[in-house]
Protein backbone atom coordinates (compact mmCIF):
# COMPACT_ATOMS: atom_id res chain seq x y z
CA UNK A 1 0.00 0.00 0.00
CA UNK A 2 1.28 3.48 -0.83
CA UNK A 3 1.94 5.65 2.17
CA UNK A 4 -0.47 8.28 0.82
CA UNK A 5 -3.26 5.66 0.72
CA UNK A 6 -2.53 4.62 4.30
CA UNK A 7 -2.77 8.20 5.44
CA UNK A 8 -6.17 8.60 3.79
CA UNK A 9 -7.50 5.34 5.23
CA UNK A 10 -6.59 6.61 8.68
CA UNK A 11 -8.09 10.07 8.11
CA UNK A 12 -11.32 8.62 6.71
CA UNK A 13 -11.76 6.28 9.67
CA UNK A 14 -11.16 9.06 12.17
CA UNK A 15 -13.77 11.23 10.44
CA UNK A 16 -16.31 8.50 11.31
CA UNK A 17 -15.60 9.11 15.01
CA UNK A 18 -16.60 12.76 14.83
CA UNK A 19 -20.13 13.90 15.54
CA UNK A 20 -22.33 16.82 14.56
CA UNK A 21 -21.79 19.89 16.69
CA UNK A 22 -18.38 18.93 18.02
CA UNK A 23 -15.49 21.36 18.46
CA UNK A 24 -12.50 19.61 16.92
CA UNK A 25 -8.81 20.45 16.71
CA UNK A 26 -6.88 18.72 13.93
CA UNK A 27 -3.11 18.54 14.28
CA UNK A 28 -0.57 18.78 11.49
CA UNK A 29 -0.07 15.87 9.04
CA UNK A 30 -2.58 12.99 8.83
CA UNK A 31 -5.01 14.76 11.23
CA UNK A 32 -5.38 17.65 8.76
CA UNK A 33 -6.60 15.16 6.12
CA UNK A 34 -9.57 14.28 8.34
CA UNK A 35 -11.29 17.49 7.19
CA UNK A 36 -11.53 16.00 3.67
CA UNK A 37 -13.87 13.26 4.96
CA UNK A 38 -16.35 15.20 7.09
CA UNK A 39 -18.98 15.10 4.32
CA UNK A 40 -22.10 16.74 5.68
CA UNK A 41 -21.20 16.62 9.33
CA UNK A 42 -21.35 19.99 11.06
CA UNK A 43 -18.07 19.90 12.91
CA UNK A 44 -16.43 23.15 14.07
CA UNK A 45 -12.69 23.14 13.52
CA UNK A 46 -10.56 25.06 15.97
CA UNK A 47 -7.01 26.10 15.22
CA UNK A 48 -4.88 27.06 18.21
CA UNK A 49 -3.54 30.27 16.71
CA UNK A 50 -6.97 31.76 17.33
CA UNK A 51 -9.87 30.62 15.15
CA UNK A 52 -12.98 28.54 15.70
CA UNK A 53 -14.85 27.75 12.49
CA UNK A 54 -11.94 27.16 10.15
CA UNK A 55 -12.90 26.54 6.53
CA UNK A 56 -11.06 24.83 3.66
CA UNK A 57 -7.56 25.87 2.54
CA UNK A 58 -7.46 29.34 0.99
CA UNK A 59 -7.80 29.63 -2.78
CA UNK A 60 -6.10 32.15 -5.02
CA UNK A 61 -9.28 34.27 -4.85
CA UNK A 62 -9.65 34.43 -1.07
CA UNK A 63 -5.95 34.24 -0.09
CA UNK A 64 -5.14 36.36 2.97
CA UNK A 65 -1.79 35.43 4.53
CA UNK A 66 -2.80 36.82 7.93
CA UNK A 67 -5.40 34.05 8.05
CA UNK A 68 -3.53 30.79 8.69
CA UNK A 69 -3.86 27.52 10.55
CA UNK A 70 -1.48 26.16 13.18
CA UNK A 71 0.66 24.72 10.37
CA UNK A 72 0.98 28.28 9.00
CA UNK A 73 -0.97 27.40 5.84
CA UNK A 74 -3.47 29.97 4.52
CA UNK A 75 -7.05 28.91 5.23
CA UNK A 76 -10.56 30.30 5.01
CA UNK A 77 -13.23 30.68 7.67
CA UNK A 78 -16.90 29.82 7.89
CA UNK A 79 -19.85 32.14 8.53
CA UNK A 80 -20.05 30.84 12.08
CA UNK A 81 -16.40 31.62 12.80
CA UNK A 82 -14.88 33.60 15.64
CA UNK A 83 -11.35 34.92 16.12
CA UNK A 84 -9.62 35.21 19.49
CA UNK A 85 -6.21 35.62 21.08
CA UNK A 86 -3.75 32.81 21.81
CA UNK A 87 -4.58 33.05 25.54
CA UNK A 88 -8.29 32.59 24.83
CA UNK A 89 -7.53 29.82 22.37
CA UNK A 90 -5.58 27.83 24.93
CA UNK A 91 -8.19 28.51 27.61
CA UNK A 92 -10.53 26.75 25.20
CA UNK A 93 -8.08 23.86 24.87
CA UNK A 94 -6.81 23.46 28.45
CA UNK A 95 -10.18 24.26 29.94
CA UNK A 96 -11.78 21.20 28.33
CA UNK A 97 -13.95 23.05 25.80
CA UNK A 98 -12.54 21.23 22.77
CA UNK A 99 -14.46 17.99 22.26
CA UNK A 100 -11.89 16.11 20.21
CA UNK A 101 -8.22 16.64 19.41
CA UNK A 102 -6.76 14.54 16.60
CA UNK A 103 -2.99 14.37 16.91
CA UNK A 104 -0.07 12.79 15.14
CA UNK A 105 2.35 10.70 17.20
CA UNK A 106 5.82 9.21 17.19
CA UNK A 107 4.84 6.55 19.74
CA UNK A 108 1.91 5.51 21.89
CA UNK A 109 2.32 3.08 24.77
CA UNK A 110 -0.09 0.31 25.76
CA UNK A 111 -1.74 2.60 28.31
CA UNK A 112 -2.32 5.39 25.79
CA UNK A 113 0.47 7.74 26.86
CA UNK A 114 1.98 9.42 23.79
CA UNK A 115 5.22 10.91 22.54
CA UNK A 116 4.63 13.45 19.77
CA UNK A 117 7.00 16.38 20.15
CA UNK A 118 10.64 15.42 20.53
CA UNK A 119 12.46 13.49 17.83
CA UNK A 120 15.25 11.44 19.45
CA UNK A 121 18.86 12.51 18.98
CA UNK A 122 17.85 15.88 17.63
CA UNK A 123 17.81 19.21 19.43
CA UNK A 124 14.41 19.70 21.04
CA UNK A 125 13.45 23.23 20.24
CA UNK A 126 9.80 22.99 19.36
CA UNK A 127 6.69 21.92 21.22
CA UNK A 128 3.94 24.25 19.96
CA UNK A 129 0.49 23.35 21.23
CA UNK A 130 1.06 19.58 21.41
CA UNK A 131 1.19 19.28 25.20
CA UNK A 132 -1.76 21.61 25.78
CA UNK A 133 -3.93 19.59 23.39
CA UNK A 134 -3.00 16.24 24.96
CA UNK A 135 -3.76 17.63 28.39
CA UNK A 136 -6.94 19.52 27.74
CA UNK A 137 -9.13 18.06 24.98
CA UNK A 138 -12.11 16.02 26.19
CA UNK A 139 -11.22 13.18 23.84
CA UNK A 140 -7.88 12.58 22.15
CA UNK A 141 -7.59 10.45 19.02
CA UNK A 142 -4.13 9.75 17.68
CA UNK A 143 -3.44 9.15 14.02
CA UNK A 144 -0.35 7.47 12.62
CA UNK A 145 0.81 4.71 10.34
CA UNK A 146 1.53 1.74 12.58
CA UNK A 147 5.20 1.44 11.67
CA UNK A 148 7.97 4.00 11.53
CA UNK A 149 10.26 4.23 8.49
CA UNK A 150 12.74 1.88 10.19
CA UNK A 151 9.98 -0.72 10.57
CA UNK A 152 9.53 -0.40 14.33
CA UNK A 153 6.04 -0.34 15.79
CA UNK A 154 4.71 2.99 17.05
CA UNK A 155 2.52 1.06 19.50
CA UNK A 156 5.00 0.14 22.24
CA UNK A 157 5.00 -1.39 25.70
CA UNK A 158 6.94 1.55 27.04
CA UNK A 159 7.75 4.91 25.43
CA UNK A 160 11.36 5.29 24.39
CA UNK A 161 10.75 8.82 23.10
CA UNK A 162 9.96 11.74 25.38
CA UNK A 163 6.42 11.81 26.74
CA UNK A 164 3.99 14.59 25.81
CA UNK A 165 2.20 14.34 29.15
CA UNK A 166 0.63 11.95 31.62
CA UNK A 167 -2.85 12.13 30.09
CA UNK A 168 -3.79 8.92 28.26
CA UNK A 169 -5.35 9.16 24.81
CA UNK A 170 -8.62 7.43 23.95
CA UNK A 171 -8.11 5.95 20.52
CA UNK A 172 -5.26 5.10 18.14
CA UNK A 173 -6.20 4.78 14.47
CA UNK A 174 -3.58 3.30 12.17
CA UNK A 175 -3.97 1.84 8.68
CA UNK A 176 -4.28 -1.63 10.25
CA UNK A 177 -6.58 -1.19 13.19
CA UNK A 178 -8.56 1.00 15.54
CA UNK A 179 -7.25 0.51 19.06
CA UNK A 180 -8.90 1.69 22.25
CA UNK A 181 -6.98 2.15 25.50
CA UNK A 182 -8.61 0.64 28.57
CA UNK A 183 -7.60 -0.06 32.19
CA UNK A 184 -6.77 -3.58 31.06
CA UNK A 185 -4.58 -2.42 28.20
CA UNK A 186 -5.01 -1.77 24.48
CA UNK A 187 -8.05 -3.37 22.84
CA UNK A 188 -8.54 -3.76 19.10
CA UNK A 189 -11.95 -2.32 18.23
CA UNK A 190 -11.75 -2.89 14.50
CA UNK A 191 -9.33 -4.20 11.91
CA UNK A 192 -9.05 -2.12 8.74
CA UNK A 193 -6.70 -4.36 6.73
CA UNK A 194 -6.93 -7.91 5.48
CA UNK A 195 -4.90 -9.22 8.38
CA UNK A 196 -5.61 -11.46 11.39
CA UNK A 197 -5.11 -10.27 14.93
CA UNK A 198 -2.36 -12.90 15.29
CA UNK A 199 -0.48 -11.48 12.31
CA UNK A 200 -0.99 -7.98 13.64
CA UNK A 201 0.30 -9.02 17.08
CA UNK A 202 3.38 -10.54 15.47
CA UNK A 203 4.10 -7.34 13.57
CA UNK A 204 3.70 -5.20 16.69
CA UNK A 205 5.76 -7.58 18.80
CA UNK A 206 3.25 -8.42 21.52
CA UNK A 207 -0.16 -10.04 21.84
CA UNK A 208 -3.13 -7.83 21.02
CA UNK A 209 -6.67 -8.62 22.05
CA UNK A 210 -10.05 -7.73 20.64
CA UNK A 211 -12.31 -5.54 22.70
CA UNK A 212 -14.88 -8.34 22.83
CA UNK A 213 -15.25 -11.83 21.47
CA UNK A 214 -17.97 -10.87 19.03
CA UNK A 215 -15.87 -8.54 16.98
CA UNK A 216 -16.66 -7.59 13.43
CA UNK A 217 -13.79 -7.42 11.02
CA UNK A 218 -14.34 -4.48 8.77
CA UNK A 219 -12.31 -5.03 5.62
CA UNK A 220 -11.79 -2.21 3.21
CA UNK B 1 -1.30 62.95 24.31
CA UNK B 2 0.38 62.20 20.99
CA UNK B 3 0.92 58.52 20.52
CA UNK B 4 1.27 58.35 16.76
CA UNK B 5 4.95 58.77 15.93
CA UNK B 6 7.31 58.21 13.02
CA UNK B 7 8.71 54.68 12.97
CA UNK B 8 12.32 55.91 13.23
CA UNK B 9 11.48 57.64 16.54
CA UNK B 10 10.98 54.31 18.28
CA UNK B 11 14.68 53.38 18.04
CA UNK B 12 15.43 55.32 21.22
CA UNK B 13 12.88 53.31 23.20
CA UNK B 14 15.08 50.20 23.27
CA UNK B 15 18.31 49.41 25.09
CA UNK B 16 20.73 46.51 25.02
CA UNK B 17 19.68 43.59 27.20
CA UNK B 18 15.96 44.39 26.97
CA UNK B 19 13.38 41.64 27.14
CA UNK B 20 11.15 42.26 24.14
CA UNK B 21 7.70 40.71 23.79
CA UNK B 22 7.11 40.28 20.06
CA UNK B 23 3.69 39.48 18.63
CA UNK B 24 3.06 37.11 15.75
CA UNK B 25 2.57 33.51 14.81
CA UNK B 26 5.07 33.02 12.02
CA UNK B 27 4.78 36.30 10.16
CA UNK B 28 1.04 36.67 10.71
CA UNK B 29 0.61 39.48 13.21
CA UNK B 30 4.34 40.17 13.49
CA UNK B 31 5.45 43.83 13.79
CA UNK B 32 7.75 43.76 10.74
CA UNK B 33 8.31 47.53 10.53
CA UNK B 34 9.29 47.80 14.22
CA UNK B 35 11.72 44.91 13.82
CA UNK B 36 13.26 46.66 10.80
CA UNK B 37 13.79 49.75 12.96
CA UNK B 38 15.52 47.63 15.61
CA UNK B 39 17.92 46.47 12.92
CA UNK B 40 18.99 50.09 12.44
CA UNK B 41 20.11 50.42 16.06
CA UNK B 42 23.31 49.17 17.67
CA UNK B 43 21.52 47.58 20.59
CA UNK B 44 22.26 43.93 21.22
CA UNK B 45 21.99 41.14 23.79
CA UNK B 46 18.21 41.02 23.51
CA UNK B 47 15.89 38.49 25.08
CA UNK B 48 13.02 37.92 22.71
CA UNK B 49 9.71 36.44 23.82
CA UNK B 50 7.83 35.18 20.79
CA UNK B 51 6.11 32.00 19.63
CA UNK B 52 8.91 31.49 17.10
CA UNK B 53 11.70 33.48 15.44
CA UNK B 54 10.02 34.86 12.35
CA UNK B 55 10.32 33.15 9.03
CA UNK B 56 12.83 32.86 6.20
CA UNK B 57 14.60 36.18 6.24
CA UNK B 58 11.68 38.17 7.62
CA UNK B 59 10.64 39.46 11.01
CA UNK B 60 12.62 38.21 14.00
CA UNK B 61 14.67 35.99 11.73
CA UNK B 62 16.46 39.15 10.49
CA UNK B 63 17.18 40.23 14.04
CA UNK B 64 18.54 36.80 14.85
CA UNK B 65 20.78 36.72 11.76
CA UNK B 66 22.23 40.08 12.82
CA UNK B 67 23.25 38.51 16.13
CA UNK B 68 21.12 40.81 18.26
CA UNK B 69 19.30 38.03 20.10
CA UNK B 70 20.96 36.42 23.13
CA UNK B 71 17.99 34.40 24.28
CA UNK B 72 14.65 33.33 22.86
CA UNK B 73 11.64 32.34 24.96
CA UNK B 74 8.91 30.68 22.93
CA UNK B 75 7.22 27.48 21.82
CA UNK B 76 8.49 26.57 18.38
CA UNK B 77 12.02 27.13 17.10
CA UNK B 78 12.76 23.81 15.40
CA UNK B 79 11.83 24.95 11.90
CA UNK B 80 14.50 27.63 12.08
CA UNK B 81 17.70 25.77 11.12
CA UNK B 82 20.10 28.57 11.98
CA UNK B 83 18.52 28.96 15.41
CA UNK B 84 18.98 25.23 16.03
CA UNK B 85 22.63 25.44 14.98
CA UNK B 86 23.26 28.55 17.09
CA UNK B 87 21.65 26.85 20.07
CA UNK B 88 23.79 23.72 19.67
CA UNK B 89 26.95 25.90 19.53
CA UNK B 90 25.87 27.68 22.71
CA UNK B 91 25.41 30.99 20.89
CA UNK B 92 21.69 31.22 21.55
CA UNK B 93 19.85 30.40 24.76
CA UNK B 94 16.39 28.95 24.37
CA UNK B 95 13.59 28.59 26.89
CA UNK B 96 10.96 26.30 25.46
CA UNK B 97 7.38 26.55 26.74
CA UNK B 98 4.17 24.93 25.55
CA UNK B 99 2.29 27.43 23.40
CA UNK B 100 -0.62 27.73 25.83
CA UNK B 101 1.73 28.21 28.77
CA UNK B 102 3.55 30.96 26.88
CA UNK B 103 0.27 32.75 26.12
CA UNK B 104 -1.01 32.44 29.69
CA UNK B 105 2.31 33.52 31.23
CA UNK B 106 2.18 36.77 29.23
CA UNK B 107 -1.49 37.27 30.07
CA UNK B 108 -0.62 36.92 33.76
CA UNK B 109 2.35 39.23 33.36
CA UNK B 110 0.06 42.00 32.16
CA UNK B 111 -2.69 41.29 34.68
CA UNK B 112 -0.69 41.58 37.88
CA UNK B 113 -0.57 37.83 38.49
CA UNK B 114 2.77 36.34 39.55
CA UNK B 115 2.27 32.94 37.97
CA UNK B 116 -0.15 30.06 37.64
CA UNK B 117 -0.54 26.31 37.95
CA UNK B 118 -1.18 24.31 34.80
CA UNK B 119 -1.64 20.62 33.97
CA UNK B 120 0.11 21.10 30.64
CA UNK B 121 3.58 19.47 30.54
CA UNK B 122 3.22 17.66 33.90
CA UNK B 123 5.49 14.61 33.82
CA UNK B 124 7.44 15.80 30.77
CA UNK B 125 10.94 17.14 30.27
CA UNK B 126 9.50 20.67 30.17
CA UNK B 127 8.34 20.30 33.79
CA UNK B 128 11.84 19.61 35.09
CA UNK B 129 12.81 21.91 37.94
CA UNK B 130 9.30 23.34 38.22
CA UNK B 131 7.26 23.21 41.41
CA UNK B 132 4.52 20.59 41.32
CA UNK B 133 1.33 20.69 43.31
CA UNK B 134 -1.77 18.50 43.54
CA UNK B 135 -5.04 20.42 43.32
CA UNK B 136 -8.32 18.51 43.69
CA UNK B 137 -6.47 15.28 43.03
CA UNK B 138 -4.76 16.40 39.82
CA UNK B 139 -1.11 17.25 39.22
CA UNK B 140 -0.18 20.78 38.18
CA UNK B 141 3.12 22.62 37.66
CA UNK B 142 3.87 26.23 38.50
CA UNK B 143 4.75 28.61 35.68
CA UNK B 144 5.95 32.14 36.31
CA UNK B 145 4.39 35.12 34.59
CA UNK B 146 6.34 36.81 31.77
CA UNK B 147 6.72 40.56 31.31
CA UNK B 148 8.73 42.66 28.92
CA UNK B 149 10.74 45.86 28.96
CA UNK B 150 9.14 46.62 25.63
CA UNK B 151 6.22 44.94 23.83
CA UNK B 152 6.14 45.28 20.05
CA UNK B 153 2.84 44.29 18.54
CA UNK B 154 0.89 44.41 15.29
CA UNK B 155 -2.77 45.33 14.86
CA UNK B 156 -4.98 46.12 11.89
CA UNK B 157 -6.22 49.54 12.98
CA UNK B 158 -5.52 52.03 15.72
CA UNK B 159 -7.21 55.29 16.51
CA UNK B 160 -5.03 58.21 17.55
CA UNK B 161 -5.37 57.28 21.22
CA UNK B 162 -4.15 53.72 20.60
CA UNK B 163 -7.38 51.71 20.75
CA UNK B 164 -6.69 48.61 18.67
CA UNK B 165 -8.57 46.15 16.51
CA UNK B 166 -6.98 43.12 14.89
CA UNK B 167 -7.44 41.14 11.69
CA UNK B 168 -8.30 37.40 11.69
CA UNK B 169 -5.55 35.12 13.06
CA UNK B 170 -3.03 37.98 13.04
CA UNK B 171 -4.43 38.68 16.52
CA UNK B 172 -2.65 35.70 18.18
CA UNK B 173 -0.26 36.83 20.97
CA UNK B 174 -0.68 40.56 20.36
CA UNK B 175 -3.51 41.39 22.81
CA UNK B 176 -1.68 39.79 25.76
CA UNK B 177 1.65 41.32 24.84
CA UNK B 178 -0.04 44.72 24.69
CA UNK B 179 -0.72 44.37 28.41
CA UNK B 180 2.66 43.06 29.55
CA UNK B 181 5.30 45.51 28.32
CA UNK B 182 6.60 48.52 30.28
CA UNK B 183 6.59 50.30 26.92
CA UNK B 184 4.10 49.14 24.30
CA UNK B 185 4.53 50.00 20.63
CA UNK B 186 1.79 49.05 18.18
CA UNK B 187 2.39 48.84 14.45
CA UNK B 188 -0.83 49.13 12.45
CA UNK B 189 -2.02 49.04 8.86
CA UNK B 190 -4.34 51.99 9.30
CA UNK B 191 -4.61 54.92 11.71
CA UNK B 192 -8.07 56.43 12.13
CA UNK B 193 -9.62 59.25 14.14
CA UNK B 194 -10.98 58.71 17.63
CA UNK B 195 -14.62 57.64 17.33
CA UNK B 196 -14.18 55.73 14.10
CA UNK B 197 -13.66 52.41 15.83
CA UNK B 198 -16.80 50.88 17.32
CA UNK B 199 -16.21 50.64 21.10
CA UNK B 200 -17.97 47.25 21.09
CA UNK B 201 -15.26 45.81 18.85
CA UNK B 202 -12.11 47.30 20.32
CA UNK B 203 -9.93 44.41 21.53
CA UNK B 204 -7.08 46.37 23.13
CA UNK B 205 -8.12 49.53 24.98
CA UNK B 206 -5.76 52.49 24.56
CA UNK B 207 -4.72 52.35 28.23
CA UNK B 208 -2.21 49.65 27.31
CA UNK B 209 -0.67 51.33 24.29
CA UNK B 210 2.10 53.94 24.47
CA UNK B 211 3.01 54.50 20.82
CA UNK B 212 1.46 53.81 17.45
CA UNK B 213 3.32 53.66 14.16
CA UNK B 214 2.15 53.15 10.60
CA UNK B 215 3.25 49.77 9.15
CA UNK B 216 5.40 49.94 6.04
CA UNK B 217 4.38 46.46 4.97
CA UNK B 218 1.42 45.27 2.98
CA UNK B 219 0.20 41.89 1.84
CA UNK B 220 0.95 41.07 -1.76
CA UNK B 221 -0.23 37.58 -2.69
CA UNK B 222 1.53 35.17 -0.38
CA UNK B 223 4.09 37.67 0.93
CA UNK B 224 4.44 40.63 3.25
CA UNK B 225 6.18 43.28 1.17
CA UNK B 226 7.74 46.54 2.31
CA UNK B 227 5.81 49.04 0.25
CA UNK B 228 5.85 52.46 1.86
Amino acid sequence: MLSQDKRHIIAKRIAEELEDGQIVNLGIGIPTLVSEYLDNKEVFLQTENGLLGMGPPATEENLDIDLINAGKEPVSYLKSASFFSSADSFALIRGGHVDVAVLGILQVDIHGEIANWAVPNQPILGVGGAMDLVTGAKKVIVAATLFAKDGTSKLVKELTYKTSGIRKVDLFVSEYAVIKFTEEGPRVVEILEDISIEELSEKVGFQLEFENAFHIQNFI
Amino acid sequence: MIKVIESSEIRKLFKSGDQILTGGFGLSGAPLTIIDELLETDITDLIVVSNNLGDLGQGLHKLFIQGKIRKAIGSFFSINREAVIAWSKGELEIDLLPQGTLAEAIRCGGAGIGGFYTKTAVGTELAEGKEERVIDGERYIFEKAIKGDVAIIKAAKADRLGNLVYHTTARNFNPMMATAGKIVIAEVDEIVEVGELDPEYIVTPHAYVDYVIQSKYSKVGSEYVESR
